[in-house]
């Protein structure tokens, strides 16, 4: 028996299956986000002294992996709309760059982790730093669950592109928009934590 | 995103504005915060800056500006509003302040000075 409207829009919701599945997962992000972000704000009020990210932290480098992390949120949209015009070449091209420039954010995140580590600057060092390792941490396990993803996608997953075309945009389009929340949430995480 | 192939190429050329406009907006965030104003004025340039980022890359990379699902828009809507409580909830830790005078130390010292100096 086939499951209904893995394609077609569900007549209660307007959504498919795949759609109203990763909307709601998504939402329960934002509010896993959101309470950490609640309790950088409760630790920064009671503070009596908050250091400016700076002091610890690499600005140009952050700015860099912001870069590279917005890049990799256009190469996926590029990869789904390549899906869109039939184009597989092209869509192999940009799900490509889309699993590796996330890898290429984890290399720099894992040197930054480095240099503070060997600085001795772990969570136990001040409570700044605590909330800096948790969120940036949390964030990159969301990163590595993305590239986990989108390399399935690129690589055997895309078998069903010949069997299945709709079903497979489908599986990409919600790929792309947890792609594009993990990139969402390092847009607010870079200025909070390296800027103010 | 839904349409004929025009309409895809024409998301496209909207893709690579966006992306445009998000690699501007980053130079601008860092640029902001070297600017010589208070720590407050800092907080809300970088948070208006990151706001207009993540309403580009929610409206025209995740399609959300053509979702037309009732349905979607009260789930987000509510999630949205449990968001701000949960954003608020900090306020909460100056409720037992609220309606308790606050003296600050050493705050009646010049009267405490003057009232010595009126009894010599």
């Amino acid at each position: 028996m086939e499951i209904p409207y893995t394609v077609a829009e569900r007549p209660d919701t307007g959504l498919n299956n795949v759609k109203l599945g990763i909307w709601l997962f998504l939402a329960s992000e934002v509010m896993l986000f959101g309470g950490l972000f609640s309790t950088y704000i409760l630790l920064r009020v009671g503070a009596v002294e908050w250091p400016l990210g700076a002091e610890f932290l690499n600005i140009p480098i952050g700015t860099v992996n912001t870069v590279i992390l917005i890049a990799s949120s256009v190469t996926m949209v590029m990869a789904y709309a390549s899906l869109k015009l039939g184009d597989f070449a092209k869509y192999k091209t940009y799900m490509l760059a889309t699993v590796l420039l996330p890898v290429l954010f984890l290399c720099i995140k894992g040197y930054e982790y480095y240099e503070k580590v060997s600085h001795d600057h772990l969570p136990s060092h001040s409570t700044f730093l605590a909330i800096y390792w948790t969120m940036t941490a949390l964030h990159g396990l969301h990163i590595i669950g993305g590239i986990v993803v989108n390399g399935y996608f690129w690589g055997p997953g895309s078998k069903m592109w010949h069997t299945k075309p709709a079903m497979f945009e489908n599986r990409v389009e919600a790929a792309g928009l947890y792609w594009h929340f993990v990139d969402l949430v390092w847009i607010f995480l870079f200025p909070v934590l390296y800027l103010l | 995103m839904s349409g004929s192939a025009e309409e895809v190429r024409k998301h496209i050329a909207t893709y690579k504005k966006i992306a445009a406009a998000l690699g501007v907006g980053t130079i601008v965030t860092v640029l902001a915060s070297y600017l010589d104003v208070s720590v407050a004025i800092g907080i809300t340039i970088a948070l208006v800056i990151a706001t207009t980022k993540a309403s580009l890359v929610a409206n025209y990379f995740m399609h959300l500006g053509e979702e037309r699902s009732q349905w979607l828009m009260v789930s987000l809507g509510l999630t949205a509003v449990f968001w701000l409580v949960l954003m608020l909830v900090p306020l909460l830790t100056f409720s037992d302040h609220i309606g308790v005078a606050k003296t600050l130390p050493n705050a009646n010292a010049n009267a405490h000075e003057m009232a010595e100096g009126e009894e010599h």
